[in-house]
């Protein structure tokens, strides 16, 4: 690659306030359409906003999170232009007074870590949602998305591969859900995510013509479409085509981007401070207080799984990602089981259950509780890891205390020798060929009758005490 | 003698007393409307059914001895750019010619809990955007005072309709002197209040940062009244202030000794009407009788004003005025085969040329590359201009000089000369740039037999001076006595 790949994204995130950020309705997700309305979210005449306090107080909240300033006095401005989903052809924003200034997160691509710088981070309220009737005789507009609050988090172009662009989006997301100020759900449109992007020669300071790139809706399309975008530009260049400034939808079902709009048709957006609010002034002692109630951040929790746990640094990683996972298990964690041990039944067993039957940990029943207990009675013996797998999965349906289910079940692991000596002699006596074959040196043959105690046991005997046994036995 | 021209407490008590119902008052207000309407055409829209509904009902209350609110039983007429809910409101515009409003402004609810009772709505310049009520999108209303002549705008409608005699009290709008210009031209009192002192809840929005509601009336005494029914913070207008509301009615003492008014010179220099100026100067005669200072000063910026302001409202219109696109309300031009087409069409035949043109202006002014140029040079001036007041109102009680320049002008004088129609605003759009309150008395006569208006503007929610002043006035004086043989 000749070129240097320049990318600045800009995300979209809805709050998670109770209510919309100009008036009371309910910002709730999937209710019925236009139940979720009132004259002022509906832009009648006459109508005025009165701004959201809490949608405020997560805007500061994430300002901070995400390490920018804020400034003691913010506005809210006009951003002017005609859609049916803009009832009042006019979207409340913040233009040139963001609540959140010059932060920055830090990312890590194949073991190397990187610092992006964010611009800004502003409030604004959602648009509505146009549906196209089928047929196509009509288009339907559903406004219980307007005036949900939202707040847009604009990178500096410090990314310079797909790669990094997904690695900031999922550190991003993971610091928004860790605040609790978003559910940052990318397939309900909670997070949603623009980039602009450009390739310059090596070496060469000025930037290239960019294009911007929307409709990208999950993580990894974000990066296809990167990763496409990148490719369409350099072919162009290296042709000694110009890249033409435009704004570019992906498209998956063809997994390409495909041109919407051109630079002449860019809006003008004719920005103003909104007479109807009042500026911003926002309290130190506010701020402050609102910074006491950010939690343990991904990055700092991860440090501390591999200082305090001794956890392997890829590891830490997996299970900070998400705030979810993460709970889960320090909450293992702290009923004294093994942290090494919990880390891989998570990554392990749980991951793959919840991959596999593409559901959250929330949809499942097993606590974390149960996963530790589950853990400490592996470690004392009561159960052996192939119980220990049928106790995860009854845990992961019924969510019941592991104690309970190897009650219930009989999984109790036998680990009295007397009630083996019976069970192992039989063995023995049944199986002749392998009993030569172990005396005659092959040593691994005894695997086989250790399978074939457990059988007879139903997989309750102790494996480590059987083979002990059976070899005593095999050498007398 | 027309009941409407008894005071106010007057009528309350005959209600009280059962000299009379809130059912003959309100049958006296029809009969008077259907008596002078076909003349003067005030009304977009009446609602007697209700109307008449509502008086039983206040009458039925008033048998069971039950407390009587402010305003009550009295007959109201409402400028349509108030939102009344289940009642038309037009904004004199014909692409909201159906829009029956699913809510209530804030100052209609605060009538409402006072009890008034309205009997319509008023015509006005679309959008409140004109000083002669010629731009409504439906009638031309007439100055009762001689029909040939315009009412002023935008609250033409209200000012003629207690002007007639056709209800006891109004409510106007007031962004560039439209309430005051009005109440001149037609010889009654009207209040502009304190930008921020009347909730703007409900109000259609001309110009966010100007608008404001306020009392039309017969006298300042019920202006007074009407306004302590209206003055309150509301907490769905994030621009209300919330300061204390002090008793209009008490301040009404008569007495106006040592009171210091300052007098402009350039509000009674050019381009004002010989006429008017006399009207005013003797006015001033009757303040100093009162034993008032009056001395003339200086608003250095007042001949920015109307520019100033001309280019700070379109702005604000061109943005409040895009929600009518046709999508949810209002009426939408059925010939377009596409969304963009569906816009221009709408726009296009629903509004007419004086809001196209402020539509234009403003969009102009907020232009990328020509936004500073403009609108950010605009508000500076404006800043300068509220200085000079600050400046004033530190050494004086209040500033008194015309409302407009001239009297009343005859229908379609003006109405194709857009720039001499801005420059009547002269006298008001200083003080809507300043956001303080004023108030149009009745000072006289011009030869031609049209009422001359008398400003009286005051500092900053201080409108118990302004109130004071303008009823010493009155008190002293027999102009607003006069009414118009109709």
């Amino acid at each position: 690659m000749k070129y240097e790949t320049v990318i600045g994204l800009e995300v979209h995130a809805e709050l998670s306030t109770n209510s919309k950020i100009f008036c009371g309705c309910s910002t709730e997700f999937g209710a019925p359409p236009n139940t979720h309305t009132c004259p002022i979210c509906l832009g009648h005449p006459g109508v005025l906003p009165v701004l959201n306090q809490r949608a405020v107080e997560f805007a500061i909240k994430a300002s901070l999170a995400l390490n920018c300033t804020v400034p003691e006095e913010s506005k809210f401005d006009r951003k002017n232009y005609f859609y049916p989903d803009s009832p009042k052809a006019y979207q409340i924003s913040q233009y040139d007074q963001p609540i959140g200034q010059n932060g920055w997160i830090d990312i890590e691509v194949n073991g190397e870590k990187k610092r992006i710088g964010i611009t800004r981070l502003h409030l604004e309220e959602d648009a509505g949602k146009l549906v196209h009737a089928e047929g196509g005789y009509a288009s339907l507009v559903d406004f219980n998305r307007v005036g949900v609050p939202l707040v847009e988090i604009v990178s500096e172009p410090d990314i310079r591969t797909p790669e990094e662009a997904r690695a900031y989006l999922e550190k991003l997301r993971s610091i928004l859900q860790y605040c609790e100020v978003s559910d940052v759900k990318m397939e309900q449109g909670s997070l949603r995510c623009d980039a602009n992007i450009s390739l310059r020669p090596f070496g060469q300071e000025a930037f290239g013509t960019k294009a911007e790139l929307k409709n990208m809706n999950s993580f990894r399309n974000v990066q296809r479409g990167l990763e496409y975008e990148q490719q369409r530009q350099a072919e162009l260049l290296d042709k000694g085509e110009k890249v033409v400034q435009e704004t570019r939808r992906w498209d998956d079902a063809n997994a390409r981007t495909l041109s919407m709009r051109g630079k002449e048709e860019a809006h003008d957006y004719r920005y103003f401070p909104d007479p109807d609010l009042i500026k911003l002034k926002i309290d130190r002692e506010w701020v402050e207080s609102i910074r006491a109630t950010i939690p343990e951040l991904p990055d700092t929790r991860e440090a501390r799984y591999t200082e305090e746990y001794g956890l392997p640094h890829a590891d830490a990683a997996v299970l900070t990602a998400s705030k979810d996972i993460s709970d889960f298990f320090q909450e293992a964690v702290n009923t004294g089981a093994d942290p090494k041990a919990v880390a891989n039944w998570i990554m392990g067993e749980l991951m793959a259950h919840l991959n596999a039957s593409q559901l959250e940990l929330k949809d499942v029943k097993i606590t974390a509780t149960g996963l530790g207990e589950m853990i400490n009675l592996l470690e004392k013996g009561t159960i052996s890891s192939k119980i220990a797998k049928t106790v995860f999965k009854e845990m992961i349906e019924t969510g019941k205390a592991p104690a309970k289910i190897v009650e219930e079940k009989g999984l109790v692991q036998i680990s009295d020798e007397g009630a083996l000596v019976k069970i192992i002699s039989e063995v023995i006596a049944a199986n002749p060929q392998s009993v030569a074959d172990f005396k005659a040196g092959k040593t691994q043959a005894i695997g086989f009758l250790v399978g074939q105690v457990m059988k007879a046991t139903k997989g309750k005997a102790n494996p480590g005490l059987v083979n002990k046994m059976l070899q005593e036995e095999l050498n007398k | 003698m027309s009941i409407f021209k008894r005071q106010l407490m007057d009528i309350h008590n005959a209600l009280s007393n059962k000299e009379m119902s809130v059912s003959e008052l309100v049958e006296a207000s029809f009969k008077r409307i259907q008596e002078t309407e076909g003349t003067v055409k005030a009304f977009l829209t009446l609602d007697e059914e209700r109307a008449k509904a509502k008086a039983k009902q206040l009458d039925e209350q008033l048998g069971k001895g039950d407390e009587m609110g402010l305003l009550f039983g009295l007959p109201a007429a409402i400028k349509d750019n108030i939102v009344t809910e289940n009642l038309k409101t037009t904004c004199g515009s014909k692409l909201l010619a159906n829009y029956d409003p699913i809510y209530n402004a804030t100052a209609m609810d605060r009538l409402s809990a006072a009890e008034a009772i309205v009997v319509g709505k008023t015509n006005m310049d679309e959008f409140g955007m004109g000083s002669s009520t010629e731009n409504s999108g439906f009638q031309l209303t007439h100055n009762p005072w001689n029909p040939e002549y315009v009412p002023g705008g935008s609250s033409g409608g209200s000012a003629a309709a207690i002007a007639a005699g056709q209800a006891y009290f109004a409510l106007g709008t007031d962004t560039g002197g439209s309430i005051r210009q009005p109440a001149s031209f037609c010889g009654v009192v009207g209040l502009k209040p304190t930008y921020g002192l009347v909730s703007r809840f409900g109000l259609v929005a001309y110009a966010s940062s100007f608008d404001v509601i306020g009392p039309i009336t017969k006298n300042v005494e019920d202006a007074a009244y009407v306004l302590s029914v209206l003055a309150a913070h509301d907490p769905y207008d994030s621009t209300s202030a919330e300061v204390e509301i002090p008793d209009y009615i008490s301040a009404l003492t008569g007495e106006v000794k040592g009171l210091k008014v300052g007098v402009p010179k350039e509000l009674l220099g050019e381009g004002i009407d010989p006429d008017v100026k006399n009207g005013v100067l003797e006015a001033l005669k009757v303040f100093e009788g009162l034993g008032a200072i009056v001395e003339e000063v200086s608003l250095p910026h007042t001949e920015y004003a109307v520019p100033t302001y001309y280019i700070l409202a379109p702005s604000e219109a061109s943005s409040n005025l895009a929600r009518y696109d046709g999508v949810r309300y209002g009426v939408r031009a059925d010939n377009a085969d596409n969304l963009i087409e569906m816009y221009k069409e709408t726009r296009s035949h629903g509004f007419g040329s004086e809001v196209k043109r402020r539509i234009m202006l403003g969009t102009y002014a907020l232009s990328s590359g020509y936004y500073d140029a403009y609108y950010k040079k605009a508000q500076k001036v404006r800043t300068l201009i509220k200085q000079d007041f600050d400046q004033l109102f530190a050494k004086y009680d209040v500033i008194v000089g015309p409302t407009a320049p001239t009297t009343a002008f005859k229908m379609g004088e003006k109405v194709s000369d857009p720039l001499t129609m801005y420059l009547n605003d002269i006298c008001t759009v200083p003080v809507n740039l300043a956001g303080i309150p004023a108030i149009s008395v009745p000072c006289g006569f011009a030869q031609n037999g049209m009422p001359i208006g008398l400003q009286i503007m005051g500092k900053q929610f201080d409108e118990a001076t302004v109130l004071r002043v303008a009823h010493a006035f009155e008190k002293h004086t027999e102009h607003h006595a006069a009414s118009p043989k109709l």
